[in-house]
């Protein structure tokens, strides 16, 4: 399976992430490669199989239920503290909307 | 104090005698560990950061109980690692990732919490790959660990640093996680025991997520038996996971008796099929022992085995994608300089921040669940996934155990397998499969290569049956597995 580089820039682009013109040439090889390899699940008919998206073992269904009570939580100040740029109690990101 | 010469080879008992004979205190060999550490460190860098006001303010406590008469726990005064993706509150935090270089959590992991409660003592925070992805430690962002037992070495990966610092001595004990193999992929390449236990037995919460349907935090030790009494220390269900799992927890140090005859044991056909190496004799001499101890070994099979790195590079990735989609430059310390957008503040902290492997996952498990592949690629992963799980449920109905090699080949050198990643996927092969059943899974050293170099022999029973995990580990260990 051979992936473009439209295509590669494309997926950059949902993922959100910047991508150099070298980065986009490697990745197109690299994820070509490796889907190539993940083609082989198709030799497998998995039309009755269901899909398993969580580790499973003999708990009650309602097990992760819990009394729904107040409990503190980190606080503002404390959750801003790594924040790359706060400010009035909120985290600051360029700005979205022209006045 | 001796404790200083000791200190390499201390176990978990020899602490616990060493405090009540009043041989040390607990800050004395806290204090005598963290400058045997500090020295050693530079070798191999195992550790990116030490934490002594955390590690002397939880041996005082340590003490204080000791002068009080107080049990101070089955870890007390026992020095710590943790691996660098599980976050401790004050003490930075970095997933081997330059986004996270400057991140001071505000909140401790359960497992680190459940640690210091009973008596542990956590020196540094350990190397690992960018948020535990890779199988060398090749992907961390402040420089590679070297294998201690050759420092030519990569010590495996994720959890390099933690392999690495109890082989090399620089703890008695560790914390890693493991995924796809990364804890029980170093403690082979390194010689010491790793346990990835029952998914959900630990708490997640604190993990650093890579993949949260596959993520485990395990042990690292010298012996089985301080790898049972860590594990019991921090698993248990936790309100602040909710796939943690309320099963009771043995005490699993207490049910190591040695009582492994009659112990019915697989070894599955595909693992074994080509493994014409040092590696394969070396497990297989290590079935030998088991037999000679009154096993009964038996082939069995795993019919899906192939298909397992498909459907877990598939799996990985797209959770992966979707957890570290978090790291955006808003919160987490590390934002791109100049971006006139939040758009291109996003994708440039992004592309700025994530080392290599980590752009290379988060763009094929965004691949494949973007739209018109989530059915071809994710659904279908899901249910071979199932097939995987099936085969070993099957195979548990005939046997009590399985046993595999770990890796195909012992620890690589460093920079040899850099440039193909799907090689490098390809070498998950044998321990994959246990994080996609979720069972647990562990290994224990079986010898050495000609060349020196160490090769564990892999044990996997049926969900939450550790106790007989460790037991044949603990009776392979002492009829000599180690020895080679």
């Amino acid at each position: 399976m051979i992936l473009s580089e439209a295509e590669v820039r494309y997926v950059a682009d949902l993922a959100n992430l910047r991508l150099t013109e070298d980065e986009v040439h490697r990745m197109a090889a690299d994820l070509g490669e490796v889907l190539t390899h993940m083609e082989k699940l198709n030799e497998l008919d998995t039309s009755a199989v269901e899909p398993m998206a969580q580790v499973l073992y003999e708990a009650e269904e309602t097990a992760t239920w819990r009394e729904d009570r107040e409990r503190a939580g980190l606080g503002s100040a404390t959750a801003l503290e790594n924040a790359p740029l706060a400010g009035a109690g909120f985290f600051k990101v360029p700005k979205v909307i022209e006045r | 104090m001796t404790a200083r010469c000791q200190i390499p080879s201390l176990t978990i008992a020899q602490v616990r005698e060493g405090l009540a004979k009043r041989q040390f205190s607990a800050e004395e060999l806290a204090r005598e560990a963290l400058s045997f550490a500090a020295a050693e460190n530079p070798k191999t860098n195992a550790y990116l950061h030490f934490s002594p006001e955390r590690a002397i303010a939880a041996a005082r406590r340590v003490d204080e109980k000791l002068a009080r008469g107080e049990d101070p726990g089955p870890l007390a005064g026992v020095p710590v690692a943790v691996k660098d993706v599980i976050i401790t509150k004050g003490v930075r935090t970095t997933a081997g990732s330059k986004l996270l270089a400057n991140y001071v959590p505000p909140y401790d992991a359960t497992a680190v919490i459940r640690l210091e409660q009973e008596g542990g003592v956590i020196l540094g925070k350990a190397n690992c790959d960018e948020f535990a992805m890779g199988s060398s430690n090749e992907n961390s962002a402040f420089g590679p660990v070297r294998n201690p037992v050759d420092l030519e070495r990569v010590p495996g990966g994720s959890s390099g640093g933690p392999g690495a610092a109890v082989a090399q001595g620089t703890a008695v004990v560790a914390l890693g996680s493991d995924t796809g193999g990364s804890i029980r992929q170093p403690a082979s390449f390194c010689g010491v025991v790793g346990v990835t236990p029952t998914y959900g037995r630990v708490s997640r919460y604190g993990l650093i997520a890579f993949a949260s349907s596959l993520d485990h935090i395990g042990p690292f030790a010298r012996n089985v038996r301080d790898a049972a009494t860590l594990l019991e220390a921090i698993a248990g269900r936790d309100e602040l996971d909710s796939t943690s799992a309320f099963a009771p927890v043995p005490d699993y140090a207490a049910l190591l008796d040695g009582e492994v005859r009659g112990a019915k044991i697989g070894l599955p056909r595909e693992y074994f099929k080509g493994l014409a190496s040092e590696t394969g004799d070396l497990v297989t001499r290590g079935v030998e022992v088991l037999k000679r101890l009154g096993c009964e070994v038996r082939e069995i099979s795993l019919p899906h085995t192939d298909y397992a790195i498909g459907a877990y590079y598939i799996i990985c990735t797209a959770e992966a994608s979707s957890n570290l989609a978090r790291f955006d430059g808003v919160r987490y310390t590390f934002r791109s300089a100049e971006s006139a957008t939040l758009s291109d503040m996003y994708r440039n902290t992004r592309g700025e921040g994530f080392g290599a492997e980590c752009k290379r996952r988060i763009m094929l498990g965004t691949y494949v669940l973007s739209a018109g592949y989530y059915d071809a690629y994710y659904l279908k992963a899901q249910k071979v996934r199932h097939l995987i799980a099936r085969d070993f449920s099957e195979a548990f109905r005939e046997v009590d155990a399985i046993v595999t090699p770990v890796s195909p080949f012992p620890a690589f050198k460093l920079g040899e397998k850099l440039d193909d990643p799907l090689e490098m996927y390809l070498s998950d092969i044998y321990t994959i499969t246990g994080d996609l059943a979720g069972i647990p899974c562990m290994s224990v050293p079986c010898g050495k290569t000609a060349g020196g170099l160490p090769v564990g022999m892999q044990i996997l029973t049926r969900h939450f049956d550790e106790p007989g995990m460790f037991r044949l580990a603990e009776a392979f260990e002492k009829a000599g597995g180690f020895g080679g």
